[in-house]
Order: C-alpha cells, then sequence, then structure tokens
C-alpha cells in the first residue's frame, strides 16, 4: 500500500527535476528547507529524524537536493521527506512537506479493532512493518 | 580586508549603479537572466520530439531548474545542422544581453584592463557554447575557479562582489549570490569540526559564488595538527564535483598566494583562472578619486585638483600605499579638513562650500612633509 502523506500525495513520486522546482518555490518563499527521514511512518507520527539541520540562507535548490540524495543513499529503506518551513510572524509553521523517498515494499497499515466496556469500540492503525525492530522494518521485500 | 572602494555595494550583492535609475535596473538584471533560461527552452520546445520530456515536466517552474534538463534533451534531440549554415551572433548577444553587461563594467570599473578582458573572454566562451549546444555539438561546462591576487586596493574583492551578478547574467549560475568567507567560517575548532562546517558554507555557496579572501591562511604549515589542510581537503573535492553548482574565487596577496599553491598543488591546478590585479597607475588614481568623490558629492577646487594630483604623485611613491583604498582614505581624510575649516571659520556657510574642497585642505595633509599619510600618527 502506497504511503499517501504531505502535499503532492495523491501525484506520482517526484523526479529530482520536480523536486527542486518545489524546493525553489520555497526557497523563493523565504522557507527553510529541511529533509526528515522514519521508519515508523504512523500517521500521528508527525516528528521524523531529522537529517542535519534545516538550511537556512541556503540559495539554490541544488545544495538541498544534495542532502536529498544523501539522506536517500543513507536510508534506502526508509520514509525520506523535505519540509518546509516558514518562519515569518503569525504562521511559524511546517508550510510544505512532501515525500521524496520511500522503501521499494510498503506493506501498508492494518486497522486494530480493540471493544471496550458497554460494547464500544477504540480503532487503531498499526504499521504491519512495526512489527520489526526499528531499523530493519522495511528492508526486507515481502514475507 | 575591506574594499577597495572605487565601487559602494550599497546593499547586499546588488550590482551597485552609481547613476541615476538604480531602482529600475535590478528588475532588467533578472529579466536577463530568467530571459537567458526561457530562450534555452524555446529553443527546445521549438522541437516536437523534445517537447514531452524534462521540458515539459519543468514547463511551470523557474527557469534555473528548467535550463539544464531541457538544454539536456535539446542537445540530444536536436539535428546538426550543416557547416555551412550561418547563425546571428549579434542577434544572441542581444537576446543574452551581453554586450550591456560588459559595457556596465567598463563604465563602473577604471582600469583592470587584464581582468575585463578575462571576463570578455568567459562571455565568448559561454555565448559560443550556448550555440553550440543549440546545434548538437558537445559543449562541456568551463571550469570558472578563480584566483585573484594583487596588491592592496587593487579591487579583488570588488571584482569578486560583481562575479556572481554578471555570471548569473551570462547565464552560468542560477542564483549568483556571494557568500564571502574567511579562515574562521570554514575551519573548526576540534576534531570533526571541520567538514560540517565548510560544507555548510559551501552549501549556502551553491549556486552563487563563494569567496574566500585570504585563502593563504587556510593552510599553516607551521601546525601540522591544524584543521585548514581538512577544509582544503573538503573544497577541493567540492570545486571538482559540483562545478555546474558554484564557483570559488580565492583572493590575496601575489606572494603569499604562491606560498600557499605550492604547498597546494592540487588546489592550483583546479583555479582555471589566475587573474592578477595591476596597481593603478596615476591617471587612474585620479580617475577613481574623482568617481567617489562624484558620488558624494563632493568637488575639487580648480587649484584643490592640482594639488591633489601633487599629492597622489607623492602618496604613490611612500611605503604602505594601497591603491583606490588609499584613495578611499585621502577622500575621507579631505572630508575632515574641509569640516573643520569650515566650523571654525564659523558664521554662514553657502551650498557651495559645503560641495568644494579647497586646496588648503589638500596640502594640509602629512604626505607633503614628507610622512606618510597613513603612517600612525607620531
Amino acid at each position: 500500500m502506497r504511503l499517501m502523506q504531505g502535499t503532492f500525495s495523491s501525484l506520482p513520486d517526484f523526479t529530482d527535476a520536480e523536486i527542486m522546482a518545489q524546493i525553489q518555490y520555497a526557497i523563493d518563499r523565504g522557507w527553510a528547507v529541511a529533509v526528515e527521514f522514519t521508519d515508523d511512518p504512523h500517521p500521528r507520527n508527525v516528528l521524523w529524524e531529522m537529517w542535519g539541520l534545516p538550511m537556512f540562507g541556503v540559495a539554490d535548490p541544488a545544495a538541498a537536493m544534495l542532502e536529498v540524495n544523501a539522506c536517500r543513499d543513507a536510508y534506502p529503506d526508509h520514509y525520506v521527506r523535505v519540509t518546509a518551513y516558514d518562519s515569518s510572524l503569525g504562521r511559524q509553521t511546517t508550510a510544505l512537506s512532501f515525500i521524496v523517498g520511500r522503501p521499494a515494499h510498503e506493506p501498508g497499515f492494518r486497522l486494530d479493532r480493540q471493544e471496550t466496556s458497554d460494547r464500544r469500540m477504540r480503532y487503531s492503525l498499526h504499521a504491519y512493518a512495526a512489527d520489526r525492530p526499528s531499523g530493519e522494518r522495511y528492508e526486507r521485500g515481502p514475507a | 580586508m575591506t574594499g577597495p572602494g572605487q565601487v559602494v555595494a550599497p546593499r547586499g550583492f546588488a550590482m551597485p549603479r552609481p547613476q541615476a535609475g538604480g531602482q529600475a535596473e535590478p528588475d532588467t538584471a533578472v529579466a536577463g537572466g530568467l530571459g537567458a533560461g526561457a530562450g534555452t527552452a524555446a529553443a527546445v520546445s521549438g522541437r516536437p520530439a523534445a517537447a514531452s520530456g524534462p521540458a515539459a515536466a519543468a514547463s511551470g517552474r523557474p527557469a534555473a531548474v528548467s535550463g539544464p534538463a531541457a538544454a539536456a534533451s535539446g542537445s540530444a534531440a536536436a539535428g546538426r545542422l550543416d557547416a555551412d549554415s550561418v547563425v546571428d551572433l549579434e542577434a544572441e548577444q542581444r537576446s543574452l544581453r551581453i554586450s550591456g553587461i560588459l559595457d556596465r563594467l567598463d563604465a563602473e570599473f577604471v582600469g583592470l584592463a587584464p581582468v575585463k578582458a578575462r571576463v570578455r573572454e568567459i562571455a565568448a566562451l559561454l555565448l559560443i557554447d550556448r550555440l553550440r549546444q543549440r546545434h548538437g555539438l558537445t559543449s562541456s561546462r568551463p571550469s570558472l575557479h578563480m584566483c585573484f591576487t594583487g596588491s592592496p586596493g587593487t579591487g579583488k574583492t570588488t571584482i569578486a562582489m560583481h562575479m556572481g551578478a554578471l555570471l548569473r547574467e551570462l547565464g552560468y549560475l542560477r542564483t549568483g549570490q556571494l557568500v564571502s568567507v574567511t579562515r574562521d567560517d570554514l575551519v573548526g575548532q576540534y576534531v570533526g569540526h571541520t567538514a560540517p562546517k565548510t560544507k555548510e558554507v559551501l552549501k549556502r555557496a551553491m549556486g552563487g559564488v563563494l569567496f574566500i579572501d585570504e585563502a593563504y591562511y587556510l593552510y599553516r604549515p607551521e601546525n601540522e595538527r591544524d584543521y585548514g589542510q581538512e577544509s582544503i581537503e573538503i573544497l577541493l573535492q567540492f570545486m571538482e564535483s559540483h562545478r555546474e553548482d558554484l564557483v570559488v574565487i580565492l583572493a590575496g596577496y601575489a606572494d603569499r598566494m604562491d606560498t600557499f599553491f605550492r604547498s597546494n598543488p592540487g588546489m592550483a591546478s583546479r583555479i582555471a583562472h589566475h587573474l592578477d590585479f595591476p596597481d593603478f597607475s596615476m591617471d587612474e588614481l585620479l580617475q577613481i578619486a574623482g568617481q567617489m568623490l562624484e558620488r558624494e558629492e563632493y568637488r575639487l577646487s580648480a587649484s584643490a585638483q592640482e594639488a591633489f594630483a601633487e599629492y597622489v604623485a607623492l602618496r604613490m611613491t611612500q611605503p604602505r600605499f594601497a591603491n583606490a583604498r588609499s584613495m578611499r582614505n585621502a577622500i575621507d581624510r579631505l572630508r575632515l579638513r574641509q569640516a573643520g575649516r569650515l566650523v571654525a571659520a564659523g558664521g554662514s556657510v553657502r551650498l557651495r562650500d559645503l560641495v568644494e574642497i579647497s586646496a588648503a585642505d589638500v596640502r594640509a595633509s602629512r604626505v607633503f612633509r614628507g610622512v606618510p599619510a597613513e603612517a600612525p600618527s607620531a
């Protein structure tokens, strides 16, 4: 199951040129671009690991692309995303976030149902990959 | 090292425009840069085969990004013209606004003939490369890393500040910003600190110019555990692998740069352009001083002009003469003396008195008494 999170998630994966064009858009608006990765892509896990510091003062998308590629090379079996932080007063939040790298095999999520008192139902999402220890969750192909 | 001051950069990295219309010109400069990129894209999309590929994917995006992709598919798709077909160089030059850029360089900088000649050559090469590429001939990106050497005050820093904007307008750099660094920005203080620090700086400079002032301080031969060497190695590797993303300019005094290159032969060979900034002649110095005075809205009276020419001739023979920077300092002292004279005289002053510098102001200089003007006062 293809993970769909962040902006452009319904589009096919971007090429490097398209990623760079998006980064250029962020730079043009003065947003600080950062690269993040995780192997726990639960929708409520919003804080992914940071790949280096946010790139304040970087003027050229090629520089950010270097970090994107370095992160994808170092973590080929992880999800990698680019975030752009808008620091302007009144916003001060992530303005753009999109996935730029994903593992070859994405097993997806299952819905857990739990019956509690008075026949009430609680639901939760559980990533199949999360059954494995962190760091080797997506590295093997179909189990 | 501060700028020699024959051109005052008003804000950030913008090209200084001393003449009127300073507001309007940055816009044209941007249009020039984009226009260059768009020209390539248009040349490609004219061919039906190429229009579907990367060019189409990147079409809504800034020209800086679509440029390389479009150009790459263009050279693949374009058929070669036959050897006798004609290309209009003039029109190309106009579309890239090259002559405008070069004329401005000529107008704003006095002297510096070898530097201007080299910039002209680079501009010509970039133009011809573009044409070759369009007609399916191979064209590799020239390496434009440079080394500026010369006496103090010959305009090394000032020219470097303009090189970024210039190369962007020529379509060689994408952003053209200038990141000016010295040793402390590149070299760390403890093990493992240098590499991230240098890489951070390189990333900030990508798309523009990395200007390393007094680059010889990077290498400290007397301390073999100095981290400068590590920084140099990272620089070298980056200069080689990201030639299309970044132009590195090293600057410094000639003799010390020589020592630096002798101990780092890899650095010398990776720098294609070694530009030596000649000392200014007397006429050039007077012209530079004239420009500075004009920009600050001062005027030398007729007798002061004579005195000032004598002053420059004397000052040039004295030690610690720093070319244009000495002119800047001399003018600052002239302004001091003029202000002192006006205030001491008291009473009312006319507007003309505020503008005019008299011969007495010039002749009061210590230079006429045989003491170098920039010597520490005894």
